[in-house]
């Protein structure tokens, strides 16, 4: 009704008046633009918050941290870093945890590859439902697994290794890749792939050489995807491990020593494990939307 | 060398796509195959290609049975409507790929891409990325990359397509002299008659997945074989009137009737449809035996200096071509003449029974 063309002289003139008020409220943009800011400055500083007081804590010493309220480190200090450089326990949770992430990130990516362009390029029997069912891989919880995974490994002497990890983590890393990389390819048309064969390329030439190429920020984006959901995953990492695998997360639930908990190493603990994701991130950063829409765009 | 389709059919999924094919195509032979959008110009290109299997029936080239011989073992090449090229590498690359992958040595390679460069007025361009191109010079690309490799069998499906009127003129012109200097076998899909007319060489009609004609361009437009096979190749479609012959009277649904001309009088009775070429038709009468109708005009578009008149009374319809451009009213009552020395007759199964003398009769 509002879209019509007023047609009675009284509503001609409430529309004016309507209009009117329409224009002034668009020529206060200082107004707006105030609000804006205001409401993304307030934004940020709630989610930044914690981050922020997570890097303030790991440069403080543990009496300040256990003492008053300080916004900043009075007191300004690297040894709890210094430690966690120096001390096996500490470091060699990094060094796990970064194995077999780098583990799984390669078993996923070589096994998803050639899934993603099975499900991009052929019609097969039950390939929907096939598709379907690896995304359900992704909605269960790690949970459910754990029991039938440490007693596997156990069995199979595989426990506590990076390759248990790895392995585990491949349950809902290779369908997130496979989903990932299927949007990617079939982005790309299937005459590029007929061109090819008609060229003369064989399947694995024309795959290395002319195919990866193409969706390779499709490649950068799920890469980075797996690096991120193996390296945030703790449930699996730390129960199929125990000291010769055992990733960050797992540390740092471990730390308390004779004098309580160590606030400070833990903080630190947590800004370096924070960082990785923070270097990934930026470097696959223009192509991250398109990765979120699974290469659908 | 030439290939055969020896009676191919092709299913897929209980629907079928391609029904019964016969087709010999001569070496050295420039073939436009010809059909609206879901004819089976594209699913026939690929059966020749390779890259599809037919249900039944072999493919034949230069009698060598190759029916389950893959794409990559034919000498075949191939230009799609859409601009494909390999984005990662140059334009030399591009066109330079098949040979490489032929191990044909490097100064040779860089010769052959050369002089393929040249003809296609791309020559300037070979260092950069095809996805900096414009589409012409995209298709070009495509285009060198499917006559560097000397196939014996090269195919074009819609290649103008999305390129625009002007390109797609001069293109279809350097295209044609392309191929008079080669051996190998061209086969050129498009939807337009006007295209196949101008491209020459041969004609397959395609309608519904089947081969309606096939045979030299001039004499599939001229003669046509069959009513669907007229309509296909006839841009505007060919008009089709209904009318019957009997005894020295040729009636169109009993109410208008006509004496018969000479070269009509030779059908038996019956019910016939008559074709008669928009263009054929006239305002103003050109022969004596014209035939006068009186219609209203529905629509006139007109299309650069020429216009298409839609003209209808409550017999028929019929969309009259005129050169230059005319403007009607619409409801506008107008004679239209028409030469009944120029129409086509079909029989009830669709059949062609009559050619217009000139053309050389049946």
């Amino acid at each position: 009704m509002s879209d019509s063309l007023p047609t009675t002289p009284e509503a001609v003139r409430r529309r004016a008046a309507a209009m009117a008020a329409k224009r002034r409220r668009q020529a206060r943009p200082a107004v707006r633009q105030w609000r804006r800011t205001g409401l993304m400055t307030a934004y940020i500083f709630f989610v930044l918050l914690p981050i922020y007081w997570l890097l303030n804590m790991s440069f403080q010493s543990n009496s300040e941290i256990l003492g008053a309220l300080t916004l900043w480190p009075s007191d300004f200090t690297l040894e709890h870093y210094a430690k966690i450089f120096t001390d096996a326990n500490w470091y060699m949770g990094y060094v796990n945890s970064i194995t077999y992430v780098l583990m799984n990130m390669l078993i996923s990516i070589v096994v998803a590859l050639p899934a993603a362009y099975a499900f991009s390029r052929f019609k097969f029997i039950g390939d929907k439902h096939l598709f379907f069912w690896l995304l359900t891989n992704l909605m269960a919880p790690p949970a459910v697994f754990l029991l039938p995974y440490f007693q596997l490994y156990y069995t199979v002497g595989l426990f506590d290794t990076h390759v248990a990890v790895a392995l585990a983590h491949c349950l809902f890393n290779i369908p997130l890749a496979v989903w990932i990389l299927e949007g990617f390819m079939s982005s790309v048309p299937k005459e590029i792939d007929e061109t090819a064969f008609i060229d003369g390329y064989s399947f694995p030439h024309f795959f290395v050489k002319i195919f990866i190429p193409m969706i390779r920020s499709g490649i950068g984006v799920t890469l980075f995807f797996l690096f991120m959901f193996s390296w945030v995953e703790l449930l699996l990492a730390s129960t199929l491990t125990s000291t010769g695998a055992q990733p960050i997360g797992s540390v740092m639930t471990q730390t308390k020593g004779a004098s309580g908990i160590d606030w400070g190493a833990l903080s630190a603990a947590g800004v370096l494990t924070i960082l990785p994701g923070i270097v990934v991130v930026y470097f696959v950063r223009n192509h991250i939307a398109k990765g979120f829409a699974l290469g659908r765009t | 060398m030439s290939l055969i389709l020896d009676n191919i059919d092709l299913v897929v999924g209980g629907a079928t796509h391609i029904e019964g094919v016969n087709l010999e195509l001569k070496p050295g032979s420039f073939n436009v195959l010809l059909g609206r959008t879901l004819a089976g110009k594209t699913t026939l290109m690929r059966l020749m290609a390779g890259l599809d299997r037919p249900s039944r029936g072999r493919v034949l080239m230069e009698g060598r049975d190759v029916t389950g011989v893959s794409v990559r073992h034919r000498n075949v090449s191939m230009v799609y409507q859409q601009f494909i090229n390999y984005p990662g590498l140059s334009v030399y690359d591009n066109i330079a790929s098949p040979l490489r992958l032929a191990r044909v040595d490097r100064a040779e390679i860089d010769r052959r891409v050369r002089q393929t460069a040249e003809l296609l007025h791309i020559e300037h361009l070979l260092e950069r990325s095809p996805l900096e191109l414009s589409g012409g010079q995209q298709q070009r690309t495509a285009m060198g990359r499917a006559l560097v490799k000397d196939a014996d069998v090269i195919l074009f499906d819609e290649p103008l397509v999305n390129l625009d009127y002007k390109l797609r003129e001069e293109l279809r012109e350097e295209l044609r002299t392309l191929f008079d200097e080669r051996r190998c076998i061209a086969v050129y899909a498009t939807t337009e008659p006007a295209e196949a007319l101008a491209l020459g060489g041969n004609t397959a009609v395609l309608h519904e997945g089947r081969l309606l004609q096939y045979g030299r361009t001039e004499d599939v437009y001229h003669r046509p074989a069959s009513r669907s096979s007229a309509e296909m190749f006839s841009e505007p479609p060919i008009n089709m009137i209904r009318g019957l012959i009997s005894g020295s009277e040729i009636s169109f649904d009993r109410r208008v009737a006509f004496p018969l001309s000479d070269d009509l009088r030779s059908l038996p009775p019956g019910e016939y449809h008559f074709g008669v070429r928009p263009s054929h038709i006239s305002l103003q009468p050109r022969d004596d035996d014209d035939l006068a109708v009186e219609v209203s005009v529905e629509l006139a578009e007109i299309s650069g200096s020429e216009t298409f008149l839609h003209v209808a009374n409550d017999l028929f319809a019929m969309v009259v071509h005129l050169s230059g451009v005319h403007e009607f009213d619409v409801d506008q009552r107008i004679t239209i003449h028409f030469p009944i020395h120029k129409v086509y007759a079909f029989d009830r199964h669709g059949d062609v029974v009559h050619i217009p003398s000139h053309l050389g009769g049946l």
